[in-house]
C-alpha cells in the first residue's frame, strides 16, 4: 500500500492538499470524542471527587435521592442486553445477508434490501412503541408485564440487524469478482464459493459491521427504556426487568439536580470506558491472527 | 467530484438561508406592541400546554416569538437559575433549596391510581396500596380481587408524580418493590393497558383522555372520592400537584406579560383541552 | 495440514450433495424470520398510520399539541437539520476514510488512534450526544436551541458510521486498480477521484443510506439541541422540532396522540424511501449497480 509514497515524482500541489485535508479531517473526527470526553469529565468531576469511584461498586443499591449510588446492576444490564442483542442479530444478519446476495432471486433481493434499508431509519421510539404495545404483552403471557431482559434483547437485536446486514452485504459485494470466477472455474458450487472465498475475504468488513452494531446496542437509549422494565436489580432470569446505563441517564437526567446529575455523567464516562474496552479487545483480536 | 456536484446547490441553499433571514424583526415597531423572544424550558408535562398558549400569544402579538423547550422540571429550574431560559416550567412545588425562585401556578393536575379495565376490584384502601407497593401483597386475591399476580408499575426516581404519590402514602422510595419502572405518563398507561394484573399511578387528565380514546384502563377512587378532573378542580380529590411557571427575581416585561396571559381566563379552554384543571390566582 | 485437506474434501463432497438447495433453505429461513419481524413492525406502523394520512396532513401545521392538524413545519425542520448534517458529515468522513484506508502504512499509530476514537464515539449513547450538543453548540458556541446546533450534533453522531462504512468501501477496491494507476503515472488526486472513489461508490452509498437513516431516527440528541418548537423555522438559528421528536412527544407525552404519532412515523418511512430511491438512482447514474450477485459473474 505504499504505492504512492514511493512515486514522489508525480506529487502535485493537489496531492499535497489532498493529504492535508485528509489528515485534518481525521484529526477533527478524532477530536469529537475528545471534546465529548472532556465535557463528561468536567460534569462528572464533582461526583468523582466527592463520592469516589469505589462507591459506585460497593454501595448497597441505586437510590440517588437517598445517597446510594451502586451502578453495578445497570452495568450488568447494559452488558447483558448488548450481548443478547449481538448474539441474536449476528447469525440472523449474516445468514440473511448471504441469502440476499447469493441465493435469493434477484427481484426479491432488491426488495429485501430495500426493506432492510428502510428499517435502518425507523426511529428507536417506534421500535420501542412496537415493543411496548405489541411485543411486551405477547411475551407477558409468560408472566408479568413482559417488560424484561428478553424483550429488550429482541427489540435491540432488531434495531442493530440492519447495520449487521447492510455492512455484511456491502463487504461481500466488494469481494473482487475474479475470485468468485476463479472459485466457479474450480468447480465449486455456490455455497462453497460463499463459504471458502467470500466469507474469508469479507471478514474484515463483517467484523467492522458487528463492532458498529455492538456500539449501537450499547448506546441505544429510548427503545430499551420503553421495554426493559427499568428496575435496578441484577436479573436472575430472562424474564426479570433490567435497567441499562443509558436508560438510567435518560430516565433521571431531566429531573436530577447537582450531585445526582454529576453521577449520571460519571455513568456516561463508565459507559465510554466499557466501549473503549470492547473496541480494544476487538482490535487486538483482529490483529493477532493475521493482519487485515 | 460527484459529491461536489451534489453538494453545490445545497451549500448555496445554506448560504442564502443564513444570509437572507438572519435579522429577525430587530427594528423597533412604531406601535407600543410587544416584541422580542422568550425562551421557556422544563417539564415535559407542561410543555404541550404552554406550546398551545404560546401559539395564541404569538397570534395576538405577531412580533413576539415564544420558544418552548422540554427536558424535565429539573432542567427548567437549572436553566432559569443560570439565565439560559427566561421562564422555567416545573410540574411540582419548589424544593427547599429552590426557594430563591418565584412560582406562578397555571394549572393543577391530579394523580390517580389505575388498573387494567378487566380488573373488577372496586377500590383499594391506603393500607392495601402501601402493602402492594412494599411487596407485601403479590396477588390480587389478597386484596379482594381475582387470583392474578400483581404487577407493580412505579415511576423513576425524581419524577414529579412519584414525589406526590410517595408523599401522599407516606412511603420511602427505597422500600418500594416495583416490577416495572416507567418514565412518562403515557409509558405508565401503555404498560398498565398491556398487563392484566398491573397497578400504577398517573396524571388523572392523561388517564381520562386515554380512557375516552378506548385504552383499556380504569381509574380507582381514592379515599372514596372518584378520580376525575372535576373533583381535582373542586379540591375534593386528595392527591394532586401544581403545574408552575418559574422565574428568577425580576422577570422582564415580556416574560411578565406572558405569565399573566398564561394565568388569565383567556387560556382556560386550552388548559381544559390539554386535560388539566385551570386555576385562578 | 493433512487432516485439514481431508476435512476440506469431506465438506466438499457434502456441499456437492446438499449444496445450493440446503444452503438456500439454511440462509432463507433466517432471512424469512428477519423479514417477518420487520414486516410486523412495518405493518403496525402503516396500518395505524395510513388511516390518518392525507395530503392535508403533509401541508398543514400541527394543532392541539399535535393531536390535530399536520406536520408541514416539522417536515421542513427535519429536512433542514438533515441538510446541515450531510453538508458537514459527507466531506469530513470522506476525507477521513481516505486517510484511514489509503495511507495506513504511513503512520500506523495515528490511524489506530483515530480508528479507536471513532469506535468509542460510535457507542456514545444518543442522550450523551444530546447533553454534549446542548452544552457545546447551544450554550458554549451560543447557537441556542437551533436547527444548526441539531444538525451539527447529528453530524458528530453519524460521523463514525459513515467513516467506517466509507473506509471499508475504499479498502475493498482491489489494489490492482491502484497499481495500474500508479504505473500509468497518475497523480494521487486523479487516482482517488477517477478510479478508487467511483469503484467504491456503491458501497459508500449503502453507508450513506444507513447514516441518513440513523440521523432521521434520532430522538434523544435532538430534544436538547434543535428543540421542541413546532413553528416553521425562519432561519438556521431558529429552533425546530424534528419528526422523530414529534413522534416521541405524541406517543409518550401527549394523551391521545397515538394516531398522529403513527401517521408521522408512516410519513418518515415515505421520506426515507424517497431518499433511498435517490441514493440508488445516483449510484446507477455513476454507471454502477448496488446489487452485484453471482449471476453476473458466471
Amino acid at each position: 500500500m505504499t504505492w504512492w509514497s514511493r512515486n514522489t515524482s508525480s506529487q502535485s500541489r493537489r496531492d499535497l492538499a489532498l493529504r492535508w485535508v485528509a489528515r485534518a479531517s481525521s484529526v477533527l473526527s478524532a477530536a469529537v470524542i475528545l471534546l465529548i470526553f472532556l465535557f463528561l469529565l468536567q460534569e462528572a468531576a464533582p461526583a468523582l471527587a466527592n463520592i469516589g469511584i469505589s462507591r459506585f461498586f460497593t454501595d448497597t443499591s441505586w437510590h440517588p435521592l437517598s445517597a446510594q449510588f451502586n451502578l453495578v446492576p445497570m452495568l450488568m444490564g447494559t452488558v447483558l442486553t448488548t450481548l443478547g442483542a449481538v448474539v441474536i442479530a449476528t447469525p440472523l444478519g449474516l445468514a440473511a445477508a448471504i441469502y440476499c446476495v447469493y441465493f435469493a432471486p434477484r427481484g426479491l433481493a432488491t426488495w429485501y434490501r430495500r426493506l432492510i434499508e428502510l428499517m435502518a431509519g425507523i426511529p428507536s421510539v417506534v421500535f420501542g412503541l412496537w415493543g411496548l404495545v405489541k411485543l411486551a404483552p405477547f411475551i407477558g403471557q409468560l408472566g408479568g408485564s413482559g417488560q424484561n431482559l428478553l424483550t429488550a434483547m429482541i427489540v435491540l437485536s432488531l434495531m442493530i440487524l440492519p447495520t449487521v446486514m447492510l455492512t455484511t452485504c456491502s463487504s461481500m459485494a466488494a469481494v473482487p469478482p475474479e475470485l468468485l470466477r476463479g472459485g466457479a472455474a474450480l468447480g465449486l458450487n455456490r455455497w462453497s464459493v460463499v463459504r471458502r472465498i467470500v466469507l474469508p475475504a469479507a471478514r474484515g468488513g463483517i467484523g467492522v459491521g458487528i463492532l458498529l452494531a455492538t456500539a449501537r446496542a450499547v448506546g441505544e437509549t429510548m427503545a430499551v427504556l420503553m421495554v426493559a422494565g427499568n428496575v435496578v436489580e441484577i436479573p436472575t432470569s430472562l424474564l426479570d426487568p433490567v435497567r441499562t446505563l443509558t436508560a438510567n441517564i435518560a430516565l433521571e437526567m431531566g429531573y436530577a439536580t447537582t450531585a445526582h446529575r454529576s453521577i449520571l455523567f460519571a455513568s456516561g464516562l463508565l459507559l465510554m470506558g466499557l466501549v473503549a474496552c470492547v473496541a480494544l479487545v476487538a482490535e487486538v483480536r483482529k490483529r493477532s491472527p493475521h493482519e487485515l | 467530484m460527484n459529491d461536489i456536484r451534489i453538494l453545490g446547490p445545497l451549500i448555496l441553499l445554506l448560504i442564502t438561508g443564513c444570509g437572507g433571514i438572519q435579522a429577525p424583526s430587530s427594528e423597533a415597531s412604531p406601535t407600543p406592541q410587544l416584541s422580542g423572544r422568550l425562551e421557556l424550558t422544563g417539564s415535559s408535562t407542561i410543555a404541550p400546554l404552554v406550546t398551545e398558549i404560546a401559539k395564541r400569544f404569538e397570534l395576538k402579538h405577531p412580533e413576539v416569538r415564544v420558544d418552548v423547550q422540554t427536558g424535565g422540571s429539573g432542567k427548567g429550574i437549572a436553566d432559569v437559575r443560570n439565565g439560559t431560559a427566561d421562564i422555567g416550567m416545573a410540574s411540582r412545588a419548589l424544593a427547599e433549596d429552590e426557594q430563591d425562585l418565584t412560582i406562578h401556578p397555571i394549572a393543577v393536575d391530579g394523580v390517580g391510581i389505575i388498573v387494567h379495565s378487566s380488573n373488577p376490584i372496586p377500590e383499594l384502601t391506603a393500607e392495601q396500596i402501601v402493602g402492594i407497593y412494599r411487596g407485601e401483597s403479590n396477588n390480587w386475591s389478597e386484596v379482594g380481587g381475582p387470583d392474578l399476580q400483581i404487577t407493580v408499575v412505579h415511576k423513576a426516581e425524581g419524577r414529579a408524580t412519584l414525589e406526590v404519590f410517595l408523599e401522599y402514602f407516606d412511603l420511602e422510595n427505597p422500600s418500594i418493590k416495583a416490577d416495572v419502572i416507567v418514565g412518562d405518563n403515557e409509558h405508565g398507561i401503555k404498560t398498565v393497558a398491556g398487563t392484566k394484573g398491573a397497578i400504577g399511578y398517573v396524571s388523572i387528565g392523561t388517564a381520562e383522555a386515554d380512557i375516552q380514546a378506548g385504552v383499556p384502563i380504569r381509574l380507582l377512587p381514592l379515599a372514596a372520592v372518584e378520580a376525575t378532573t372535576k373533583n381535582v378542580g373542586n379540591g375534593s380529590f386528595p392527591m394532586s400537584r401544581p403545574l408552575n411557571l418559574v422565574t428568577a427575581d425580576s422577570p422582564g416585561d415580556l416574560a411578565r406579560q406572558f405569565i399573566t396571559y398564561c394565568q388569565s381566563e383567556e387560556v382556560h379552554d386550552l388548559v381544559v383541552s390539554q386535560y388539566f384543571v385551570p386555576v385562578t390566582p | 495440514m493433512n487432516s485439514e485437506t481431508r476435512n476440506d474434501r469431506l465438506s466438499l463432497s457434502f456441499s456437492r450433495r446438499f449444496g445450493p438447495e440446503l444452503a438456500t433453505v439454511l440462509t432463507g429461513i433466517p432471512a424469512l424470520v428477519v423479514a417477518g419481524m420487520f414486516g410486523w413492525i412495518l405493518a403496525d406502523i402503516l396500518y395505524h398510520g395510513l388511516t390518518q394520512f392525507s395530503w392535508a396532513f403533509l401541508t398543514s401545521a400541527p394543532e392541539d399539541a399535535g393531536r390535530q392538524g399536520g406536520i408541514s413545519t416539522i417536515l421542513v425542520s427535519t429536512l433542514m437539520i438533515l441538510g446541515i448534517t450531510l453538508i458537514i458529515v459527507v466531506p469530513v468522513s470522506l476525507a477521513t476514510a481516505v486517510e484511514l484506508a489509503e495511507r495506513r502504512s504511513r503512520s500506523v499509530r495515528f490511524d489506530r488512534l483515530v480508528r479507536r476514537s471513532l469506535d468509542v464515539l460510535a457507542a456514545c449513547p444518543s442522550i450523551v450526544f444530546g447533553l454534549f450538543g446542548n452544552a457545546f453548540f447551544c450554550v458554549y458556541l451560543k447557537m441556542g436551541y437551533s436547527i444548526l446546533a441539531g444538525g451539527l450534533t447529528l453530524a458528530c453522531m453519524v460521523l463514525p458510521l459513515l467513516i467506517r462504512t466509507s473506509e471499508q468501501a475504499i479498502r475493498a477496491v482491489p489494489d490492482e486498480y491502484r497499481h495500474a494507476a500508479a504505473s500509468l503515472g497518475l497523480s494521487r488526486w486523479t487516482t482517488l477521484f477517477r478510479i478508487v472513489l467511483p469503484a467504491a461508490l456503491p458501497a459508500m452509498a449503502a453507508g450513506l443510506v444507513l447514516s441518513i437513516g440513523r440521523a432521521l431516527s434520532e430522538t434523544a440528541a435532538l430534544i436538547f439541541t434543535s428543540g421542541y418548537v413546532t413553528r416553521s423555522p425562519e432561519s438556521l438559528f431558529d429552533s425546530g422540532r424534528a419528526m422523530s421528536v414529534h413522534i416521541y412527544d405524541l406517543a409518550m407525552n401527549v394523551p391521545g396522540g397515538n394516531p398522529r404519532a403513527y401517521a408521522t412515523a408512516a410519513t418518515l418511512l415515505i421520506v426515507l424511501l424517497v431518499i433511498n430511491g435517490i441514493a440508488v438512482r445516483l449510484t446507477r447514474i455513476a454507471g454502477l449497480t448496488l446489487n452485484p450477485s453471482l449471476e453476473k459473474n458466471h
